[in-house]
């Protein structure tokens, strides 16, 4: 048993270290501190940053372009990116849809969409929920019909995330209604442009434009358009979505986190006296700490058997479940540590209107953050699906 | 022991609740929310002639009501409603303070529907200590920041907290003037809030303002008690509300084929927000019941039931927000705003640290 990292892995975090110190663009970082949005223009900025360096994708095999780093490699990276305020990467295109091109695409598909996926040529967006089918995906009702060389595609998808800013779509769609539900499921990448598309906005509680809901009236889709083989997407959506599970702890940005909220309790007064020398505040803050302390060593724990070839499986639903109940009792602390100042609407400042936010500076966004990631625990299987996993796994049973 | 309302109390209850189903909906909620002014003084207008107003004054102030239950049964409705408009702190808090200061006309024009207030008096570092005024008087002018001041842009008058002996945090020295609007030196910079409406940052440099009180600290915090009271009532009208959309949900929505109300995971979780739904009401019952009794016992229920609607207000608004799912993460769904009113609420007039402390200070006692 050992605890601590070893030279070349240390040797690793300093390079990364350094990379952030001197690649990373201030304006960037302090939107990301404050909790302001990047845009487009400047995630395509990070991007090509990140791949000037070669960094931009660490799962990807070095065949394809890729720095195909090890899980302790990755998990370095994403703890350093996340005390640096680095951007997060846009997963869509770069670790959801790359293994699955990768792995089930056609010589051409890999050939035409990789190296476009590294250049920032496509912004990647995700077709899979349906207004009926959130937790229930294989209930999806969008459908493609073959007609000649096309597909016609008919239907709804919600929750697209960033989808405002993609030309092009991965879809789950139906194109066998009468076989089974798993069965009859098929896998297209879509042209946002393609005519009888329409996309509308969703405005999320806290004011932001995240996500989108995607309609599909008769839109023609090339059959060259098909990844893998038709009536067979179930098996590359689940392949895609143990892709969708990297970094699932966010012990990173638990950790950046508590530092934001430790940095607010010490500059709050409360009775005279900073507010981190309130017992009560002290103690939520201390047993946030003691939880994140142990499920970051549970994470290094998965993420070593995994570098070491052993694949994550239920382990994986344990920090999804953990990690999201941590980061959001963060947000709550943080929320709490701003006292009256959590009230106003920062939405108004990250959309960069006129009207100055009060002070302190840091309180604009923590309340809205708290509400923004209520949804940690909604998305990417609920934690009650992640809950349902765990028990059926480990008790050979469940619901 | 009886339990019901009185008949009055009733009457208001059931018409307010009607007037707000018909006429407040989400809808037109929406649009209030994303008006320049943040509220409707209509929806003022109307509800200031139902009685709304003229039930948190006493007869001898010129109202009909003012007791602990009839404030608790306006609020509760207005929260159940998820109402935007400032009737906690222009007519409750403003309104409350200037008929302790004997400004009976303002009273009267208040009861009427016809005057907006806003009472500037917590400060940028004050977060809930109320005792905490730095803002000074100097030749008669008053010199200060006040922050996050509700409906200050809506105000017609701004009742203002200031410092005339002693140190920033003593109970005595603290005076309350009454100042225009349109004073020279006063500097209002607004912004909207998350859970609805508008408050504004306060600046005063010089302002002339009039005399309401010497005993600044004793008026607030009797008011201030009135006010947490209702804002406990208000968060248990948002809680029903919360807990009714997540129980229509679970009987509806339907995921692998039957209602997800049907998995006892969730089913279990709904028993315990309906539990701790009772337990809020009890105590808003208790804050209610024992605003007249001694200042200890007084603030002791207040404190216990602003406490647990803190604890019982967050774990309905998170509950109701994740058995949702993604829907409730929208805003135009009714629920989003009403999660929020019940969030912000902790961040007012103390929240549950706040209230847990004073509730094992006065224990002591």
């Amino acid at each position: 048993m050992d605890l601590s990292y070893t030279d070349e892995e240390l040797a690793f975090r300093d390079e990364v270290r350094a990379f952030m110190r001197d690649e990373l663009p201030k304006e960037m970082s302090d939107k990301i501190r404050l909790g302001e949005e990047l845009g487009k223009e400047g995630q395509e900025k990070w991007h090509a940053i990140l791949n000037s360096k070669g960094w931009l994708a660490p799962n990807w095999p070095k065949k394809f372009g890729g720095a195909e780093w090890n899980a302790v490699q990755r998990h370095i990276f994403e703890e350093e990116a996340a005390a640096h305020h680095a951007p997060r990467i846009v997963p869509f295109g770069l670790s959801m849809l790359a293994p699955v091109l990768q792995k089930f695409g056609s010589k051409e598909q890999q050939d035409y969409w990789l190296p476009r996926l590294l250049e920032g040529k496509d912004w990647w967006c995700q077709g899979y929920s349906e207004p009926g089918a959130g937790s229930d995906l294989a209930s999806l009702k969008t459908r493609a019909v073959r007609d000649g060389d096309h597909y016609i595609v008919n239907g709804q998808k919600t929750w697209t995330t960033l989808g405002q800013h993609a030309n092009m779509i991965f879809c789950l769609v139906r194109t066998d209604p009468d076989v089974k539900q798993q069965e009859g499921i098929s896998f297209l990448l879509i042209d946002m442009n393609t005519p009888g598309i329409e996309v509308r906005p969703i405005i999320l509680l806290d004011g932001t434009h995240e996500v989108n809901e995607v309609f599909f009236d008769d839109v023609k889709v090339p059959v060259e358009n098909l990844v893998g083989e038709e009536n067979k997407g179930w098996t590359y959506a689940k392949y895609l979505l143990t892709h969708e599970r990297t970094n699932i702890a966010g012990v990173g940005f638990s950790q950046a986190g508590l530092n934001t909220v430790k940095r607010i309790a010490r500059a709050e007064m409360a009775g005279g006296k900073p507010l981190m020398a309130n017992p009560h505040f002290a103690a939520r803050v201390a047993q946030v700490e003691i939880d994140l302390k142990a499920m970051a060593t549970s994470n290094l724990r998965i993420i070593s058997k995994a570098a070491a070839g052993g694949a994550p499986g239920v382990e994986a639903s344990m920090l999804k479940v953990k990690g999201t109940i941590i980061r959001q009792e963060i947000n709550d602390l943080a929320r709490r540590a701003v006292g009256p100042y959590a009230m106003p609407f920062a939405s108004e400042a990250i959309e960069g209107s006129n009207e100055a936010l009060p002070d302190p500076h840091e309180a604009g966004p923590v309340a809205a953050q708290y509400f923004n990631n209520r949804k940690l625990s909604i998305f990417g299987g609920s934690n009650e699906i992640q809950r349902g996993i765990i028990a059926k796994v480990m008790m050979g049973g469940g619901q | 022991m009886n339990f019901d309302l009185t008949e009055e109390r009733q009457m208001l209850q059931d018409s307010l609740r009607r007037y707000l189903r018909d006429k407040y909906s989400t809808a037109t909620r929406n649009e209030i929310l994303e008006s320049a002014a943040g509220m409707s003084t209509d929806v003022w207008a109307q509800l200031a002639e139902l009685g709304v107003i003229g039930a948190l004054f006493t007869e001898e102030q010129g109202g009909f009501g003012g007791a602990g239950f009839d404030i608790a049964v306006v609020f509760e409705e207005l929260g159940r409603a998820g109402v935007v408009e400032p009737f906690m702190d222009s007519a409750l808090i403003g309104g409350r303070i200037l008929a302790a200061c004997d400004k009976s006309d303002l009273v009267e024009e208040m009861i009427g529907g016809g005057l907006q207030l806003a009472v500037a008096h917590g400060e940028p570092t004050s977060r809930y200590d109320l005792s905490h005024v730095r803002t000074s008087v100097d030749g008669g002018k008053l010199n200060g920041r006040k922050a996050v001041v509700m409906n200050a842009e809506m105000a017609d008058h701004l009742i203002v907290s200031a410092r005339t002996s002693g140190d920033v945090a003593d109970e005595a020295g603290i005076s309350l003037y009454l100042v225009a609007k349109d004073a020279p030196g006063l500097t209002i910079q607004g912004y909207p809030l998350l859970a609805g409406g508008r408050a504004a940052e306060v600046t005063l440099d010089g302002v002339e303002g009039e005399l309401l009180s010497e005993d600044g600290f004793a008026v607030l915090s009797d008011v201030i008690a009135l006010a947490t009271t209702a804002q406990c009532a208000e968060t248990l009208g948002a809680m029903d509300t919360a807990t009714r959309l997540t129980n229509d949900y679970l009987g509806t929505r339907k995921q692998f084929g039957r209602p997800i109300g049907t998995f006892q995971a969730l089913a279990h979780r709904m028993a315990d927000m309906l539990i701790e739904m009772e337990q809020a009401r009890s105590a808003v019952i208790n804050a209610a019941g024992n605003l007249n009794e001694e200042t200890r016992i007084r603030d002791l229920n207040i404190s216990a039931a602003k406490n647990l609607l803190g604890r019982a207000g967050r774990l309905i608004a998170e509950e109701a927000i994740q058995m949702h799912g993604g829907i409730a993460m929208t805003q135009e769904y009714e629920l989003a705003h009403i999660a929020k009113r019940i969030t912000m609420a902790d961040h007012r007039f103390g929240d549950t640290d706040h209230h847990l402390e004073r509730f094992i200070a006065l224990s002591a006692a």
